[in-house]
């Protein structure tokens, strides 16, 4: 029973013994002096003299940096980044959604309103509770409207919390995921580090200005 | 003297720590030795195949992730491959390579997932589980790259994948290629020579090769037997006919045989990966929406379609009546049929052998139940 | 005071102090003591409870540091970092464990025999602690040296099944029934090769006194006994029930085997006395193989004993690391097949030695390791190949085998079937009895 093949087992889990292990901590690290000094941006041994304090901390494996995420910028996120501006009110995402959890309710908006050529929306809301993040909803929005989030922390203590409304929608800082967006891989857009807050930035296909809107659908005629 | 014994039974599960999900065995012991098996599973049921009768074709993709969900892009295909054939849609050749590259992916994360559970039921405390799902968590990764999801990727739809691959995907996956080759290595010179996972695992729970036939098992059971029956060679979808690639075959069909030929296909994977690269051409990823609408509406009739999916042959029947939704859908899922060989394998055996045996057969809850 | 352990220093020195210039410790200049004279019996229970209360705590205290210590190993060892979040690396984790486990229910089953089933981890605890009672910490440094110290051992540690069966038996349940027969079983076997393969050391010491052997390793038995140390190294692992050899607990086959009705601190209880069987054996194991507290002078023998503990502590948690748990039926034929035979050659081949080189020295030592090494690898050699499976021959595919492009409609069957249809089936029978014996 005792043959080569135990040793080389015991090999093998000594070679990851001393490899560094790859859990990814979360949403701080843990750091030695070294780490430290180097989120603190000083050499070791200035820091050691600079501050003291911190440096005991770190030594006895107290101090803390956060760590930034790494994820693929087309990581489909539970904070969907909507503009406002861009939407029609189609409600084609409402149509895809497996789940049917969009809720869109629209009134007649800007232009004509008779006519009704234009809408405003009412209700926006992403059951996010049921939502599975498959983003059919924004592989169907036509106007770059709506897009994947890209973060994922929206524990809440009560379930209907988990509804996002429109105003949230708008409030919410605007990282959209690059998932099924190729513009914002094309633009090399990181959203875990920067923002697109002109809904002009964030589409392909552009809303028609106001104005074109009027000449072609209410001059014209 | 006789000692006087009596059988005991023993319900093991559903919320047993190696039952690979929630399913319940009631086992009859004589000692240490299995005289009866009644397997009792629909714990993790969810009604697919009913939900999929309201959803439209491209919806459905996202049931079929949560079918068999340590392989949902080989899911993906095997649906995939039923719609085009119903619907009668051509295929834009990079979305086949994208997809062919994604399945091969997944079915190393799935074979990788196996090994590492099979050894975690020969109770090795976790430790080669581990090295197997940091394996893993880098093809994850690629998925990550590729459609921004690592379980329930939805990545294909029919005609092709949703998006093209970025750019930093291929060096990612020329890095990660290597590294799988190099894991395989280790985890193989941990295994494959280790005394005591051979002497657990050879010569236990043995089938029959006109058994395994009989009862229609696919995929490495079956291989294990030394049947060369792999769909991906026998009856070619996708762009397998322009691949070649050895097919690894063992005869003993035991719970070793088992392991090593889902090994040395991870390896294979490898190389069809490999392939693939090579051959895969610029174009579209899916075909235009003039061609292949969102809503696809396919003509009354029905197509069944099926892929060597990672735990065996993995077939979707569709029957259309010509609206936006299938008017039924079935799964033939390899984790079902394989199982139903559960109690051959394990009367008789030892109870050591039971959940050893249970993870050579590599289920999955969520595809046995749907 | 009995004269006998006026040698050992822990006692003399809490018992000098305690009561004073008594006709015991007239030797030494103790100024004043707390019991008057005429009182030396309380001084004596006094300086014994003083002594217990040391050596628990520091046992349990070392429990705490191997629980926290072995997760960390086991992460790094599986490529994570193990617990670090709370307290300085992570070490106050087992303190909040301890404290999580006192607060949790304290459940009992509705059919447990409630007196048995309280008593268990009590019966389990007891005997966990009593083996810390004999072991020399370092130089004059512990409670009691038995000169049947290593039958105190044997004696001791074999409790612990006893107390394992009452859990299974008092909990009711199958699985936990199951897990103590195993527990049974492993001790009937493992007790035989570990005795004998002590017996090995005691010839050579000629004592059974844990101070005696210490005190015969001119160099550490380990390297003159290697046979006995690999047996004994193993049915140690076996009696803790560790990997590989954790069959009663067998997470992956019997959940947690006996322990699964336990909850709160009863469960703690079981737990600890499981860390601590863990700390013992590496105690055992450091003094009888490993030369014990010796080492250079300049530094203390307890630092020498507590660093070879620690390394025989790394490489137990490395084994249950790397190896996987083998069957019931492996493990007894590992114990009677395999570790039994090795004792046996090991015994002959001490006495051989010691009849030609009686009283050995420290270089007569050396020629017995000369001549033991050769014979332990040649005798575990040929037990592995007594003991092991054949490896398989791998089959190649048909490379002709037809390929049926989709949409054909017959498959014919014999295309269906490998190169060789019936072979598999002629073998099984066959098979199975290799896997069943
Ligand atoms: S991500 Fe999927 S489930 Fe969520 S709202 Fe969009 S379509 Fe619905
Ligand atoms: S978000 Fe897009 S799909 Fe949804 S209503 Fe607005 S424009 Fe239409």
């Amino acid at each position: 029973m005792i043959g080569l093949g135990l040793p080389r087992g015991f090999l093998i889990t000594l070679k990851n013994f001393v490899r560094p292990p790859v859990t990814e901590q979360y949403p701080d690290r843990h750091v030695g002096l070294l780490g430290a000094a180097k989120e603190a941006g000083m050499n070791p041994v200035h820091f050691l003299f600079k501050r003291p304090g911190d440096s005991i901390k770190a030594i006895a494996g107290l101090a803390t940096v956060p760590v930034a995420v790494t994820q693929s910028s087309r990581f489909r996120g539970n904070e969907f980044t909507f503009y406002e501006d861009r939407c029609t009110a189609c409600a084609s995402c409402a149509k895809y959604c497996p789940l049917g959890i969009i809720e869109i309710a629209s009134v007649p908006g800007q232009i004509d309103a008779q006519e009704g050529e234009s809408y405003k929306l009412e209700v926006f809301d992403i059951d996010i509770g049921r939502c599975m993040f498959c983003g059919l909803c924004v592989e169907a929005c036509p106007y770059d409207a709506l897009h994947m989030g890209t973060d994922f922390e929206r524990s809440k203590y009560v379930r209907d919390e988990l509804v996002i409304t429109k105003e949230e929608l708008f409030a919410a800082p605007k990282r959209p995921s690059a998932f099924y967006r190729p513009q914002f891989e094309e633009k090399r857009f990181d959203p875990f580090q920067e923002t697109i807050d002109d809904y002009h930035n964030a589409g392909r296909h552009e809303r028609p200005s106001d104005e074109e809107l009027k000449r072609k659908w209410v001059d014209e005629r | 003297m006789a000692v006087k014994t009596q059988p005991v039974t023993v319900n093991l599960g559903p919320q047993h720590p190696s039952t690979h999900g929630v399913f319940r065995m009631r086992v009859m012991f004589d000692g240490e030795e299995i005289v009866d098996v009644e397997p009792v599973f629909g714990y993790l049921h969810r009604g697919s195949e009913k939900l999929a009768e309201e959803r439209t074709y491209t919806q459905i993709v996202t049931l079929t992730d949560r079918m068999d969900y340590v392989s949902s892009m080989l899911n993906n295909q095997a649906y995939i491959l039923a719609v085009e054939k119903l619907a009668g849609i051509e295929p834009s050749p990079r979305g086949v390579w994208l997809r062919m590259i994604a399945g091969e992916l997944q079915r190393i994360a799935s074979h990788l997932v196996a090994t590492g559970f099979l050894l975690q039921d020969l109770g090795a405390l976790g430790t080669p589980l581990i090295y197997s799902m940091r394996e893993r968590e880098n093809i994850l990764d690629l998925f990550e790259m590729l459609c921004g999801a690592r379980i329930t990727n939805s990545y294909l739809r029919p005609g092709g994948v949703f998006m093209d691959a970025p750019g930093e995907f291929w060096p990612a996956l020329d890095r990660g290629l290597d590294d799988i080759v190099r894991s395989i290595d280790d985890l193989e010179t941990y295994l494959s020579g280790n005394e005591i996972v051979f002497s657990r695992t050879k010569g236990t729970a043995v089938l029959p090769q006109e058994l395994l036939i009989n009862a229609s098992i696919t995929g490495p059971m079956l291989r294990a037997s030394g049947v060369d029956w792999d769909l991906r060679h026998r009856a070619p979808y996708d762009y397998y006919d322009r691949i070649s690639f050895e097919r690894k075959l063992h005869t003993a069909s035991d719970n070793y045989a088992r392991y090593w030929v889902r090994v040395q296909e991870a390896r294979e994977s490898v190389n069809i990966i490999r392939q693939c690269i090579d051959q895969i051409e610029p174009g579209p990823v899916r075909p235009s929406f003039d061609d292949v609408p969102r809503l696809i509406r396919p003509p009354s009739g029905d197509a069944y379609a099926a892929i060597e999916g990672s735990k065996g042959e993995l077939g979707f029947y569709l029957v259309s009546d010509g609206g936006i939704a299938p008017y039924r859908m079935h799964v033939r899922s390899s984790s079902l049929i394989n199982l139903t060989l559960l109690r051959d394998m394990l009367i008789g055996g030892q109870f050591g052998d039971l959940f050893v045996t249970f993870g050579s057969v590599d289920l999955n809850m969520g595809e046995v139940d749907r | 005071m009995p004269e006998a352990f006026l040698d050992n220093s822990l006692w003399r020195n809490i018992y000098c102090v305690l009561a004073g210039d008594s006709s015991t410790c007239a030797a030494r200049d103790y100024s004043s003591g707390f019991f008057p004279a005429g009182m030396e019996w309380l001084a004596f229970l006094v300086s014994a409870a003083i002594i217990i209360f040391l050596i628990v705590n520091a046992v349990l205290g070392g429990v705490i540091v191997l629980i926290w210590g072995e997760r960390r190993l086991f992460g790094r060892f599986q490529s994570r970092t193990g617990p670090n979040r709370w307290g300085p690396f992570g070490t106050l984790t087992s303190v909040a464990d301890a404290v999580k486990t006192m607060f949790k229910e304290d459940l009992v089953p509705a059919e447990a025999d409630k007196i048995l089933f309280n008593l268990a981890p009590v019966l389990i605890a007891a005997p966990a602690l009593t083996v810390f009672a004999i072991i020399p910490w370092g130089v004059g440094t512990y409670v009691a040296d038995l000169n049947i110290g290593v039958l105190f051992i044997m004696a001791i540690t074999s409790l612990t099944t006893l107390s394992v069966l009452t859990a299974a038996w008092s909990s009711a349940n199958r699985i936990a029934i199951l897990s103590a027969l195993r527990s049974v079983a492993l001790l009937i076997s493992y007790e035989i090769p570990m005795a004998l393969a002590l017996v090995g050391v005691i010839m050579l010491a000629g004592s059974m006194s844990l101070g005696d052997i210490i005190a015969a390793q001119g160099i550490p038995f380990i390297i003159v006994q290697p046979l006995a140390f690999f047996v004994f190294f193993i049915a140690a692992m076996a009696e803790m029930a560790r990997a590989p050899f954790d069959l009663t607990e067998a997470e992956s086959e019997l959940a947690a085997g006996y322990l699964n009705d336990y909850a709160s601190m009863k469960f703690g209880l079981f737990f600890l006395a499981e860390f601590m069987a863990e700390i013992s054996t590496a105690a055992i194991v450091t003094t009888l193989f490993l030369s014990g507290w010796k080492g250079f002078d300049p530094i203390p023998s307890h630092f020498w004993f507590g660093a070879k503990l620690i390394f025989v502590l790394f490489v137990i948690i490395w084994f249950r690391m790397t190896l996987p748990r083998l069957r019931v039926d492996q493990v007894l034929k590992f114990a009677w097949k395999g570790l039994f035979e090795l004792t046996m050659i090991n015994i002959i081949v001490t006495a051989v030695l010691l009849a030609i080189l009686p009283n050995p020295s420290t270089s007569e030592l050396w020629i017995m390791a000369a001549i033991n090494w050769p014979v332990a690898i040649i005798s575990i050699w040929g037990v592995s190949k007594l003991l092991g499976t054949a490896p398989y021959s791998h089959p190649q595919p048909d490379p002709n085998a037809p390929s049926y492009p989709v949409g054909s409609e017959s498959i014919p069957t014999d295309a269906v079937l490998g190169a060789e249809p019936s072979n598999a089936a002629n073998q099984a029978p066959q098979a199975q009895q290799e896997g069943g014996n």
